[in-house]
């Protein structure tokens, strides 16, 4: 609509950054994937580095393809992200605690 | 594949069903041909990206959804009514129920609500259209092709039969070998992606798109209850959305994410379901909480009691929402500390949703009402949505659970939340909005006979159900002995049913007698409205607004007509060219090679999926280079709209 021709016309050049950020998960990915499969770690060391990557997948979304530093009002992105991290930490976590049957808190 | 095997056959019901399908079909098909209107339904409906028109289309998709699963129900009330009944066998009764659940929920209540949302919200925050229209039409075209896709499984390959729920191992590839429980995973997951692009599509219209003069505490709280709704949406609809993947790759591709062996956990499946599913109920509930506040607000005439603890209440519940889920598998038995935990989270939750009903409450007091069709169906959702929660919070105690877990006392508490709630706001909100959208009233008497009838045959349907449920009777059972004692409740529950089917047919027939006798609207405002939507013209104009509103507080068209009583004229303004979006029929082509996909995948036919995926790639290339960036209306013909009106 109206207001959005402006923004259209800023972006027409080549969406270079989505490109790099579009390759850099796909590597990313593949990375865990092949750490999971073939790397031969422990347990744990494979959990700690597939999050790591995780986290720093996430990262690269917001920035390449969620135009988090281009809001005028940063109010509302550290509102939506304190949401989205008390989301994903009570699905985790809680799916974590349930899913333990509860074997560590009797 | 035989051809035997690809049709469902051997069922006198199901032949029935084939044959009217076919008649339906064949007489759509000669009606367009005969009165030349092919050509009508594509330019102005399949390839709109209207919010209104959308909106409609939402609404008369969930009214024949609302048909199907309804006839779902009658035939498990007639299996039900008598012990030893032989009318369905169990594999039928098992199927009917999971199709009657799945189809209320996702294809009936969901949609009916976003159809209002999207009549309703843009018009109330003074906006042209959604934030993105295109989305829009990609939404609707999404959710319709996954409803349909869900829904041939009955003539076609054969229903799921699992339950709503599709718990694991149940729904899993031991059990249910036939293609029905792949006709649920991707039915739901293309519809999923509407929904998810809805509440997206909505969160951003309703932050970016009000008119500017609008504040957040001034928005009318039937669209803060959509933002909120959207927020929920778009956190909880992903969870289902890889669920669903999980089990399609175990059905599938031979995964082992839910299965009994090779390290699957069967549970995980219920907790993922239930994290989608609890925060779902209040996706269906909160826009019916916002449609009963502007109901009652306009016909008691007074302005809503407590906005801001309302919109507050709203939002503690989208957080509290996705902290309770455990309360739905409490006899999964996780333990002591894991259900007393959700089992307080469960009872604390019903904190925001008393104060809304005290707030409805406070509203009426003091209230000039005027008892319209829409407000007899607000007035009765408080005392039979009270029921509801009341037995909600019952069950809501983990040791009381184990008792009531399974039993029709489940079945009467959703019943009494999901219909008093959200059926009985659709039915107000379709009554309060049909002006706006077809441009005439339903009718009064129709309406409140419908009203009576249905309230009366709902609560004499499942009052019933929670002393069955006492009684000891399990929930989807397909048959009980004469020695059991429930037969007197399930022939009163009975009863009730076939009210309420008597209730839905006079809503239609109504339907069909106001397009016919209802006076048109003159003025654009038949009920003496608050909000913005009730300023627009009678019918509303494809770009809205004219000129774009001034909001000077809440109840902004309220204010508006205080200030021409207190003799203030309205200046005259020149219109300026509206800027507007352009049709497309990417959407529905999009989402046809979806539908391909889907059902490629549902027979495990890979040629068709591959290619049903290469055609949903295709329109995506194709809408990615597509450079048109909509027209604008000009100003003769905005002042050719503006004279008739």
């Amino acid at each position: 609509m109206a207001s959005n021709n402006e923004q259209t016309n800023s972006h027409s050049h080549f969406p270079w950054s989505h490109v790099v950020g579009f390759g850099l998960s796909i590597v990313l990915t593949l990375l865990a994937l092949w750490i999971g499969f073939y790397s031969g770690f422990s347990l744990t060391t494979i959990m700690v580095i597939v999050v790591g990557l995780a986290l720093v997948q996430a990262t690269i979304q917001l920035l390449m393809f969620m135009h988090i530093t281009e809001s005028e009002d940063s109010s509302v992105q550290v509102g939506t992200i304190l949401y989205a991290v008390f989301i994903a930490v009570a699905v985790v976590a809680g799916t974590i605690w349930v899913m333990s049957f509860g074997m560590h808190y009797m | 594949m035989k051809l035997d095997e690809f049709f469902v056959t051997g069922d006198p019901l199901i032949y029935g069903a084939d044959v009217s399908i076919a008649l339906t079909l064949i007489g759509a098909i000669f009606a367009l041909t005969y009165f030349k209107k092919w050509k009508w339904l594509w330019t102005e409906w399949l390839t709109t990206v209207d919010h209104k028109k959308l909106g409609i289309m939402y609404i008369i998709a969930a009214v024949l959804m609302l048909f199907r699963g309804g006839v779902d129900a009658m035939l498990m009330r007639a299996q039900l009514t008598v012990p030893d009944a032989g009318f369905l066998d169990a594999n039928h009764y098992n199927e009917i129920f999971t199709t009657h659940g799945t189809i209320m929920i996702i294809f009936m209540a969901m949609p009916f609500l976003i159809g209002l949302i999207n009549v309703v919200v843009p018009l109330q925050i003074g906006a042209r259209d959604v934030a993105y229209p295109f989305l829009n039409a990609v939404s609707f075209w999404t959710f319709f092709m996954g409803a349909m896709l869900f829904n041939i499984s009955f003539v076609i390959g054969g229903s799921p039969s699992a339950g709503w729920t599709s718990y694991v191992p149940l729904a899993g590839l031991e059990l249910s070998p036939g293609v029905g429980q792949n006709y649920y995973l991707l039915g739901l997951q293309i519809a999923g992606i509407g929904t998810l692009l809805t509440g997206i599509n909505f969160l951003v219209t309703i932050l970016k798109m009000r008119v500017p003069s609008m504040k957040l505490m001034q928005m009318p709280i039937f669209t803060w209850s959509s933002l909120i709704t959207m927020v929920i949406i778009i956190f909880a609809f992903p969870v289902l959305t890889v669920a669903l993947a999980l089990m399609t790759f175990d059905r599938l591709f031979g995964s082992h994410f839910f299965t009994m062996m090779d390290g699957g956990m069967p549970m995980l499946w219920a907790n993922l379901f239930w994290i989608w599913g609890h925060p779902e109920v209040y996706i269906v509930i909160l826009p019916a909480f916002g449609m009963f506040s502007e109901i009652i607000s306009t016909f008691a005439r007074k302005t809503l009691f407590g906005y801001k603890a309302m919109v507050y209440s709203m939002v503690v519940i989208a957080g509290l929402s996705f902290l309770v889920w455990v309360h739905h598998f409490f006899t999964m038995g996780a333990g002591g500390a894991v259900n007393s935990f959700f089992s307080i989270t469960t009872m604390l939750i019903a904190v925001p949703t008393g104060v809304k009903i005290f707030n409805w409450l406070f509203t009426l007091y003091k209230g000039r009402i005027r008892f319209t069709t829409a407000m007899l169906w607000s007035l009765a959702f408080i005392p039979n949505f009270v029921i509801g929660g009341v037995t909600g919070v019952m069950l809501a105690m983990a040791a009381a659970d184990y008792q009531y877990h399974n039993t029709y006392f489940l079945v009467a508490h959703f019943h009494y939340v999901l219909i008093s709630g959200t059926v009985y706001a659709c039915f107000a909100g379709l009554h309060f909005w049909y002006p706006k959208m077809f441009n005439h009233r339903l009718n009064e008497r129709l309406g409140k006979w419908t009203f009576w009838i249905f309230v009366a045959g709902f609560n004499l349907c499942f009052f019933p159900m929670y002393f069955l449920g006492l009684a000891g009777m399990p929930r989807r059972v397909y048959t009980y002995g004469i020695g059991d004692g429930w037969m007197s409740l399930n022939v009163l529950a009975t009863m009730g049913g076939v009210l309420m089917g008597i209730g839905f047919l006079i809503l239609v027939y109504n339907i069909y007698y106001s397009f016919r006798y209802s006076p048109r609207e003159t003025t654009g405002d038949p009920w003496d409205g608050r909000t913005l939507e009730w300023s627009t013209p009678a019918p509303v104009p494809h770009y809205n607004f004219a000129h774009l509103p001034e909001v000077k507080g809440h109840d902004a068209f309220w204010i508006m007509k205080e200030e021409i009583k207190q003799g203030k004229k309205p200046e005259k303004k020149p219109y300026k060219p509206i800027h507007m979006p352009s049709y497309s029929g990417v959407p529905v082509v999009m989402s046809v090679f979806f539908f391909i996909a889907g059902f490629g995948m549902v027979f495990s036919w890979n040629w068709m999926s591959i290619l049903g995926l290469i055609g949903v790639l295709a329109t995506m290339v194709i809408r990615s280079f597509d450079y048109d960036k909509g027209f604008y209306v000009s100003v003769e013909e905005i002042e050719e709209h503006e004279k008739t009106t």
